[in-house]
């Protein structure tokens, strides 16, 4: 195991999958010599070639629906959205080419495919380089929905999502693509898709969250720790399908529960977490299901003081738990 | 005219019988036995012409919803369009879950549409893709209508195309009418041919009524695409001689002297006429392929009658190809 970064880890497990089965290729705008725009992709054009690493047009909607017809054939693409705020044009391939396909075609035919988009904010990105999209497709049967939080689940879920037979939405904390360090699984480690973690141990409430607000939540919870508040954490991992055997077993063991996401709070995916528990975990809890999410404005502001109004932090987390805490 | 008289008779028996079929399905209709039509009527010789320009089995079809002459000539028994038509158990296309005409066959390399329009045409630069990066010879048929270029979906996917010179034919079964909008209202160019320069590729418009120009035109872009010269949009010129679909009044918006002289120039007349001339076609042959036609037709009708709806149970099912399951 190596000590990296989680951009590093992606590379990685890209370049172990590029080397392991000749169907996989890469797509997407700036993959090519360029490397992508945050360098996911660097030096792998020097590796493989341009018949495996393909800079396309700018164009998102075709990357992806380029990328169904690939796999269709029996190929294994892996398509880069620059940003996932780029997204939006490829939402009818997503939604309605891929993630239906197998289910419109009663198995004949199936889109093995990877959809990776950098998300979240707090890089300065303004409205359009920072959006949190996970619950627009969170709501879609046939697709599944990863968001790692750490280098080494990142290798090992990408790894499994370049191998899972139905198209994958990957959505990576950009914010957390070099700040974020730990440990990376040399070799062939693969994640399971659909198992959340118990990433810390804790008795008083249980934290849920996913990507960076994970990271964070991490952070806040080793601060309230020294004020003697003991917080579980589950990190989600899957959003789609949900691992939600260990989002109850630990909510009905701690009886509090807190869901922690950057993405506006409306409609978001804490929105379906706090409605499993309600229905699921009532007798359990001991205080109303809480949410902390962004606020319901159109998306990120640009300007500094504006960006931290809107971003989570582990001092906001924290100071949700204290509060849940006491109830 | 290089066919031999085995495949001009093959041919007008297909186009036949899509005919007769057809003509059926809207007294089902009608008769309130079935949800939903949309026809093929006078666009069978486009479809026909081009489907024997492939090498059925080997080359690939991304159709759409208008192609029931393709995808007979593809190999869709008449049992099996009626099955899907009445939403019966065993349909091939979907098992039943989509409407009746958005077709797919495995068996003939013939991949399942959707219904939002142009979705396929990225699709088939995908799979063609897919033929080049694994050095294979087929080539990939993507038909469309003139109306559904406006897309930016069918400019993305041509685009991809002509960039990487994949061995694509990009079909485009122009009848002038987009539901009800007619093509000066969708697109400044000539025809859809027109469009083509613009994207870097040939573009050629062909007689659609006359099923051995498509088949002679579709050719010679099958052997450009298959020498790796690349794609070619072919408009071929044909007539809608029904409403749009089986829910739509064509008499609001079309004037009724210009249906009937489109019905003096059906294409399926056409060739019975030309293979007169060339006596392929005698009274004793015509009269055979007509009680043919009729037999297959009442033949399917009984069979898919007296099918059995699919099983409750199946609506749940293949959301991931870990559900799908066989028999």
């Amino acid at each position: 195991m190596a000590e990296g970064t989680l951009i590093q880890a992606l590379r990685q497990a890209m370049d172990e999958e590029l080397a392991h089965d000749d169907r996989v290729f890469i797509v997407g705008e700036d993959v090519g010599p360029r490397g992508g725009v945050f360098r996911a992709t660097q030096g792998l054009f020097e590796k493989y070639g341009p018949g495996r690493i393909i800079d396309s047009p700018l164009a998102e909607l075709s990357i992806i629906g380029v990328g169904i017809g690939a796999a269709l054939y029996g190929m294994r693409p892996i398509c880069e959205i620059q940003f996932a705020d780029f997204i939006h044009p490829a939402f009818n391939q997503i939604v309605n080419e891929a993630a239906k396909m197998c289910y419109r075609s009663n198995g004949e035919w199936t889109v093995p495919l990877v959809i990776r988009a950098p998300y979240g904010g707090g890089i300065g990105g303004g409205l359009y380089h920072s959006q949190s999209l996970e619950a627009f497709f969170a709501h879609v049967p046939g697709l599944k929905v990863v968001i790692p939080s750490n280098p080494h689940d990142a290798k090992g879920l990408l790894k499994a999502a370049v191998r899972d037979p139905n198209p994958v939405l990957f959505f990576e904390p950009k914010k957390g693509y070099r700040l974020i360090k730990g440990e990376i699984p040399e070799g062939d480690l693969v994640e399971p898709l659909g198992a959340a973690k118990v990433s810390r141990a804790g008795s008083d409430l249980t934290a849920i969250a996913y990507g960076m607000m994970h990271h964070y939540t991490l952070q806040a919870a080793e601060a309230v720790a020294a004020e003697g508040i003991s917080v579980e954490v589950v990190d989600l991992r899957t959003l789609l399908p949900l691992d939600k055997r260990t989002v109850l077993a630990s909510v009905r063991k701690t009886g509090k529960a807190l869901i922690i996401y950057e993405d506006n709070l409306t409609g978001g995916y804490g929105a379906e977490v706090a409605a499993i528990l309600a229905e699921e975990a009532f007798s359990d809890l001991d205080a109303p299901v809480r949410r902390l999410g962004g606020p319901d404005v159109p998306a990120m502001p640009y300007s500094h003081p504006l960006q931290d109004w809107f971003m989570l932090n582990p001092e906001k987390i924290a100071a949700a738990m204290r509060a849940l805490a006491r109830y | 005219m290089g066919l031999p008289k085995e495949s001009l008779l093959e041919m007008y028996r297909v186009m036949l019988f899509s005919r007769r079929l057809d003509e059926r399905a809207w007294v089902l209709h009608r008769q309130g036995k079935i949800a939903f039509h949309i026809s093929a009527i006078g666009h069978e010789a486009a479809q026909v012409g081009a489907a024997f320009a492939l090498q059925r089995g080997v080359d690939w079809v991304v159709p759409y919803y208008r192609d029931l002459a393709l995808i007979l000539a593809m190999g869709m028994t008449p049992r099996e369009f009626a099955l899907g038509l009445m939403g019966k158990k065993g349909e091939p296309s979907s098992g039943a879950r989509q409407m009746p005409s958005h077709w797919s066959l495995r068996r003939a390399n013939v991949v399942s549409h959707s219904s939002p329009v142009a979705t396929q045409t990225p699709h088939a630069s995908g799979i063609a893709l897919g033929i080049k990066m694994r050095g294979d010879s087929a080539v990939v048929l993507t038909t469309i209508g003139e109306g559904s270029t406006s897309q930016g979906e069918w400019y993305e996917g041509v685009n991809w195309a002509a960039v990487h010179k994949l061995p694509v034919i990009f079909l485009v079964e122009n009848n002038i009418y987009a539901i009800s909008v007619r093509q000066e209202m969708q697109m400044a160019v000539a025809g859809a041919a027109g469009k083509a320069a613009g994207l870097g590729l040939p573009g050629v418009s062909v007689d659609g009524l006359d099923v051995l120009a498509v088949h002679e035109t579709v050719g010679q872009a099958v052997e450009r695409a298959r020498r790796g010269d690349g794609p070619t949009v072919v408009e071929a010129r044909v007539h809608r001689l029904t409403p749009h679909s089986s829910d739509d009044d064509d008499r609001t918006y079309r004037p009724r002297d210009e249906i009937e002289a489109m019905k003096a120039a059906d294409p399926l007349g056409a060739f019975q006429k030309t293979l007169r001339e060339k006596k392929v076609l005698t009274q004793k042959i015509e009269a055979e392929l007509e009680a043919d036609a009729t037999a297959a037709v009442e033949d399917a009708i009984r069979f898919a009658e007296a099918a059995p709806y699919p099983d409750v149970s199946e609506a749940a099912y293949p959301v991931y190809v870990e559900d799908v399951r066989r028999g």
